[in-house]
């Protein structure tokens, strides 16, 4: 098991206090960080092969150097704490737990980018991390941490699953409803307030700190060739231990179901797992001796996306647990692309007919045909999260959903 | 009944819009918080508040229909003095959350989306709230019930007044 990083300080009873996080060392990173060239921080982060943990697991340190060095106007850090992926729940842990690293992660960010102001989108729902969020961002105020170059304002969502889309986050920190952008312009040269922009998740951000005082031969070292660091395992459903976990980048999905979380729970017999939050494609029982990075998954044809792990067991019906999702995918759309729009109800309703027994076998065929269809066709990857799906549930659980169709 | 009560903030709540509004590089920034504060100020959003915010940032009042309605934590209606939402996403589900739901509204005499008849109680089936390891779980009001079981349930409910 790899080294603990950013869950070091989670059994301290003091972990959210400046006392306790100063007390391991807290803001050590941002004092070396304060002698060190912008470029500087930038370039040991892309060493370091840091990849984002929100999701897309872009290179951090390329998307930092994305913004224009000419600019002459405001760049602005906004940190993503819009949580919404089915099964993940890390951030929450980070927010409640250790939010001085992630406000250390921003001060050296925002000193990489050339920021002086910072938002942090926290979901609205998410009331007790954004108090004690909150409450941390006060205490670095008055210890002048903060106040002095960079400003952070804390922002609450109101309840939107696409807000946790960059563009969609944007446009709701502005004002608006969360719609997402046509990209380009990316938002690192025109993101909020139409300023370049660099939005990263909350546990990329608190990756910082450890990267800069230990070096980031230390962070690679952890990960895989192409992923440095460990990462905030989320791991729940039908195991014996849910909890949050966090092992290196290249632990397999095996063993963080046996040797973390315990087991399969239930029937004990593993049928399938998600191993990336929600929008990730199912692997099958026999698919799970898989490096948990980013490069991993995909040779898998699924997504480590924001590394919710969720479990089922034999007694699980498929096609029940892609009825919930169906459901959240037909509720979230956004509704301004038609394929995603249309698409997400209407295969909402053929999967809650086939549930129920009243689905005709070529009914399968329809669905598979215009999910395939729609992909990469949409101004958002949220679309793309639902086809994942969408397609691997039928096509490796046919035999399910067909018992279920009438014929 | 609660009483009409009269659309406007104190001088102390009005500070405290000036003060939002100018942590953002274009004032509309703080619309969202803002509204937060109408809702706990005004119990919901009715089309007379989102007029009365409207003005606050010299916007249309359209524009802010618009914002209330896209998310699902805004009330266009009165609701009860307590909203409890249950989770029904994936591992909620996993975990028993259609049992739960049954519970809840067996026990409330209601169905999602109505309120109890003394105004106690509004529910709610939502999507993760993202505690999933203590999964299944609901939000009552500001806080995060989680591993529930009948019996926790009502306990939970029967605290609520
Ligand atoms: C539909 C959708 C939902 C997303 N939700 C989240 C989220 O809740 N949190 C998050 O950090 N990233 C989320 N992302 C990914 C963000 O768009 C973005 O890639 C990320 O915040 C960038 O930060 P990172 O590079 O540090 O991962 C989502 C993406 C999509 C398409
Ligand atoms: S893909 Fe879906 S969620 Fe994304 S912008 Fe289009 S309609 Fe909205
Ligand atoms: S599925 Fe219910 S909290 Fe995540």
């Amino acid at each position: 098991m790899a080294e603990i990083v950013l869950m070091r300080n989670f059994g301290r009873q003091d972990s959210h206090t400046l006392a306790g996080y100063r007390a391991t060392g807290g803001y050590t990173a941002w004092e070396k960080a304060k002698g060190m060239e912008p470029a500087a921080i930038t370039e040991e982060v892309k060493k370091s092969n840091l990849r984002g943990l929100g999701g897309a697991g872009f290179p951090t340190g390329m998307k930092w150097s994305f913004v224009p060095k000419t600019h002459t106007g405001p760049v602005y850090l906004v940190i993503n704490a819009d949580e919404g992926e089915p099964g993940t729940f890390k951030d929450r842990y980070l927010l409640e737990r250790d939010p001085h690293a992630l406000i250390e992660g921003m001060l050296i960010t925002a000193r990489a980018i050339r920021s002086a102001k910072g938002f942090v989108y926290i979901r609205g729902e998410y009331v007790q991390p954004w108090r004690i969020f909150s409450g941390a961002v006060k205490d670095a105020y008055d210890a002048g941490l903060l106040g002095n170059g960079f400003d952070i304002v804390v922002h609450r969502g109101a309840g939107a699953y696409i807000c946790g889309e960059e563009t969609g986050l944007l446009s709701s920190l502005e004002g608006k409803k969360g719609w997402p952008k046509i990209k380009p312009p990316f938002p690192a040269i025109k993101g909020a307030f139409g300023e370049p922009t660099v939005v990263n998740n909350v546990e990329t951000i608190a990756c910082v700190p450890p990267i800069i005082n230990r070096g980031a031969e230390w962070f690679a070292g952890l990960g895989t060739k192409t992923q440095g660091g460990t990462r905030m395992y989320s791991v729940s459903g039908r195991v014996t231990k849910p909890g949050v976990y966090e092992d290196s980048c290249a632990v397999t999905l095996r063993q963080l179901i046996h040797d973390h979380a315990g087991g399969v729970s239930h029937t004990g017999k593993l049928k399938a797992v998600v191993p990336g939050g929600g929008s990730a494609a199912i692997l099958t029982a026999d698919e799970i001796d898989v490096a948990m990075d980013v490069d991993g998954l995909k040779a898998k044809g699924s997504m480590i996306g924001s590394a919710g792990v969720v479990v089922m067991d034999e007694s699980v019906s498929i096609p029940e647990a892609l009825l919930v999702l169906a459901r959240f995918y037909a509720h979230e759309s956004c509704g301004q692309c038609t394929p995603c729009r249309e698409s997400t109800g209407w295969i909402y309703k053929m999967v809650h007919r086939i549930v129920d027994g009243h689905g005709r076998k070529d009914d399968l065929d329809t669905i598979l045909d215009v999910a395939k269809r729609g992909g990469g066709t949409t101004i958002c990857a949220f679309y793309d999260g639902a086809i994942g799906p969408y397609i691997s549930y039928i096509e490796k659980f046919r035999g399910e959903f067909e018992a279920l169709c009438r014929s | 009944m609660t009483a009409t009560r009269t659309i406007v903030f104190s001088p102390d709540q009005l500070a405290e819009v000036r003060r939002l509004q100018g942590l953002y590089p274009d004032k509309r920034g703080a619309l969202l918080p803002v509204l937060h504060m109408a809702q706990d100020a005004f119990d919901y959003v009715s089309l007379e508040v989102q007029e009365y915010v409207a003005g606050l940032f010299d916007m249309a009042p359209s524009h802010v229909h618009e914002v209330v309605t896209f998310y699902t934590l805004y009330f266009q209606q009165p609701k009860g003095r307590h909203v409890v939402a249950v989770c029904h996403n994936l591992s909620c589900y996993l975990a028993g959350s259609r049992e739960i739901l049954a519970h809840v509204k067996q026990r409330l005499g209601i169905g999602v989306g109505e309120t109890t008849d003394d105004g106690r109680v509004t529910l709610q089936s939502v999507e993760c709230l993202c505690a999933c390891e203590a999964a299944p779980m609901m939000q009552v009001d500001d806080r995060y019930e989680l591993n529930l079981t009948p019996e926790k349930v009502d306990r939970i409910l029967g605290e609520l007044r």
